[in-house]
């Protein structure tokens, strides 16, 4: 599945994330991160979005996130705010 | 070799005198001797003014591996290190070691002397901003060595730190050297970490923008101790020099944080006539101080004396009367000022008077409670205020190893998680304070005590606060944000952190880009 419509969630708040997703037609899910903890947690947050995106059966995406030390139940609701206002 | 906390400490380290590992916060206490101290003297009808920094530095014969020195109290406002770093600069001068109380975001300039070695040495209490990354990714030739304030002054009095030239930025000098704080453009107050470079150096430079006919009182610094006195147009920007007001958080976990601070604090016993008391200017600290105010008010307690860096909240609480007097190393906002200035039992202190393990006793050996903050506190409750939980140095002891080991309750006050990093951990990126020393941990999802703290425990076990154990809080913590991967760094290091009486607590590794 693919979004319609470029969307946003969150904010730049300490502890939160701020989340930009527009539609990818080149297909495919592209994920640009920035993390204050890139160095201990990136990879954990790149999971957590990518399993959100699965969980929603987005499979065509390009997200932009940047994170302010969010934790994972944050990072969820903000990808799922995002892509059901861009669909 | 390792330390009584298993550091690995080298036996030599490159431009590092005599490496003595960390033995525990009270065991290297007993006999010492200070230095001796050779200076020229000024004979009747001997000028002391100079026209400019530079005909100083040629009086003082400034060369090549000296040691010069500053104080912080100018903070982020301080605009003299770096002209007088700029100055020797141009002179061709190199291999300078900085021993500055603290560093600042406004000694940026230093990191470009740091590359072009004109600067291969640092001493600090306490770095943030560029020149700490700079030391972070090992652009220092030599590690930096990190001090405490107590520390910083018993190693300028012992001598392990030899300071050839101080500099002091004096918001009011008279022309035979007689140095305030209180009056002048640039006024900050208290001079306290100022003075044992005055006293221990080989060389004292004023350098002031307030140059006034002789005398000039009240007098912090004395005319015995300075050799010249050279008249800038300004010493520091007040705005960076001053924060406005400081305020009470508003923050509702740090309410909570504070009033179960407060709780802890009533139940210890320790809130009764002639009660002490010492916390930061952050606003999680000051709403401790607002809650202990409200007890002491509401129990009609009068407490002996309030410490530290002073904030306008202290001053109010003294003007209260709910303290007998303010002892005062470096004041935090104009209203600090203002009461040191007019204010007799508002009363200034050195750094060693403050916190020097190795004189005959400091103020923090008097203090009830102390606040202190965490970047980290592991379950050994040890602490970390040195680095960032990515390696990075992003600040240091200051005064903290000082008071947690004189306070009779050193308490750590700190959300349990800042953005995604757990607070408290199984180990700490950097020891500054040794566990030993830190007797509670109090965040918003419960309360632990150092397991020798048994008479704590059993106090606290009386009362409905939320007392678990520091394995306990860091299973919270650690559920909440899961498990940080490691940080890869360097074998170099980058800094020594050096506890109060000298010995090797820690080091700093470089970390990888």
């Amino acid at each position: 599945m693919n979004i319609k419509t470029p969307a946003k969630a969150g904010t730049m708040e300490s502890n939160d994330i701020y989340v930009m997703v527009k539609p990818n037609d080149e297909g495919g899910i592209v994920i640009d991160l920035e993390s204050i903890v890139m160095k201990q947690f990136g990879k954990q947050i790149e999971k957590v979005i990518l399993n959100t995106l699965k969980d929603l059966g987005i499979d065509n995406i390009y997200v932009m996130a940047k994170d302010r030390g969010a934790l994972d139940c944050t990072i969820q609701a903000r990808i799922e705010t995002a892509v059901k206002r861009g669909m | 070799m390792k330390n009584i906390l298993g550091k690995d400490i080298p036996e030599q380290i490159q431009g590092y005198k005599v490496v003595k590992p960390f033995q525990g916060a009270f065991v290297d206490l007993g006999e010492i001797k200070k230095k001796e101290v050779s200076l020229k003297n000024v004979m009747p009808g001997e000028e002391k003014v100079l026209l400019s920094i530079e005909e100083a530095l040629k009086k003082c014969d400034i060369k090549d591996g000296m040691t010069i020195s500053f104080h912080h109290h100018l903070r982020n406002g301080d605009y003299v290190l770096n002209m007088i770093i700029e100055e020797i600069a141009k002179r061709g001068i190199c291999d300078i070691k900085i021993a500055a109380s603290s560093i600042f975001p406004v000694h940026a300039p230093l990191v470009e002397y740091m590359k072009t070695k004109v600067v291969t040495g640092i001493y600090a209490n306490y770095i943030s901003g560029p020149v700490a990354e700079a030391v972070s990714k090992g652009y220092l030739k030599h590690p930096a060595i990190m001090h405490t304030h107590g520390g910083r002054a018993r190693a300028i009095e012992s001598g392990d730190l030899s300071i050839d030239i101080a500099f002091i930025a004096a918001p009011t000098c008279d022309t035979y050297g007689n140095i305030n704080g209180v009056e002048g453009k640039a006024a900050c107050g208290s001079l306290g970490y100022a003075t044992s470079d005055a006293l221990y150096a080989e060389k004292v430079i004023a350098i002031t923008d307030n140059l006034i006919s002789y005398p000039a009182c009240p007098i912090e610094i004395s005319q015995e101790y300075v050799d010249y006195i050279v008249e800038v147009e300004s010493i520091g920007d007040p705005k960076g020099i001053v924060s406005g007001t400081t305020k009470v958080t508003k923050d509702p976990v740090g309410l909570k944080i504070a009033k179960m601070t407060s709780q802890v604090i009533e139940a210890s016993g320790l809130l009764k006539n002639g009660f002490s008391f010492q916390t930061g200017a952050g606003g999680t600290s000051l709403a401790v101080a607002a809650y202990v105010k409200e007890l002491m008010k509401k129990n009609e307690i009068k407490g002996s004396f309030a410490a530290g860096g002073i904030t306008g909240y202290m001053v109010e609480m003294f003007e209260e009367g709910l303290f007998e007097g303010i002892f005062d190393v470096q004041c935090f906002d104009l209203k600090a000022i203002e009461s040191y200035k007019n204010n007799k039992k508002h009363q200034g202190m050195s750094a060693s008077m403050y916190g020097n393990p190795h004189n005959k006793g400091a103020v923090v050996n008097n203090l009830d409670v102390m606040i202190l903050g965490a970047t980290e506190i592991d379950v050994d409750f040890n602490v970390n205020v040195t680095t960032g939980s990515d390696g990075m140095i992003m600040g240091g002891s200051g005064g903290h190893s000082d008071t947690a080991a004189g306070a009779k309750l050193a308490m750590v006050v700190t959300q349990l998680v800042k953005g995604r990093l757990p607070i408290v951990v199984d180990e700490v990126t950097t020891v500054t304070t040794p566990g030993e020393t830190i007797d509670v941990v109090v965040t918003e999802r419960g309360i632990a005590v150092n397991p020798k703290r048994e008479d704590l425990i059993e106090k606290l076990q009386k009362t409905n606060l939320p007392i678990i154990s520091i394995q306990d809080l860091k299973k919270i913590a650690e559920n909440m944000t899961g498990i940080p991967k490691k940080i890869q760094k360097h074998d170099e290091i980058v800094a020594i952190v050096e506890y109060r009486d000298g010995t090797i607590i820690d080091t700093v590794k470089r970390v990888k880009d």
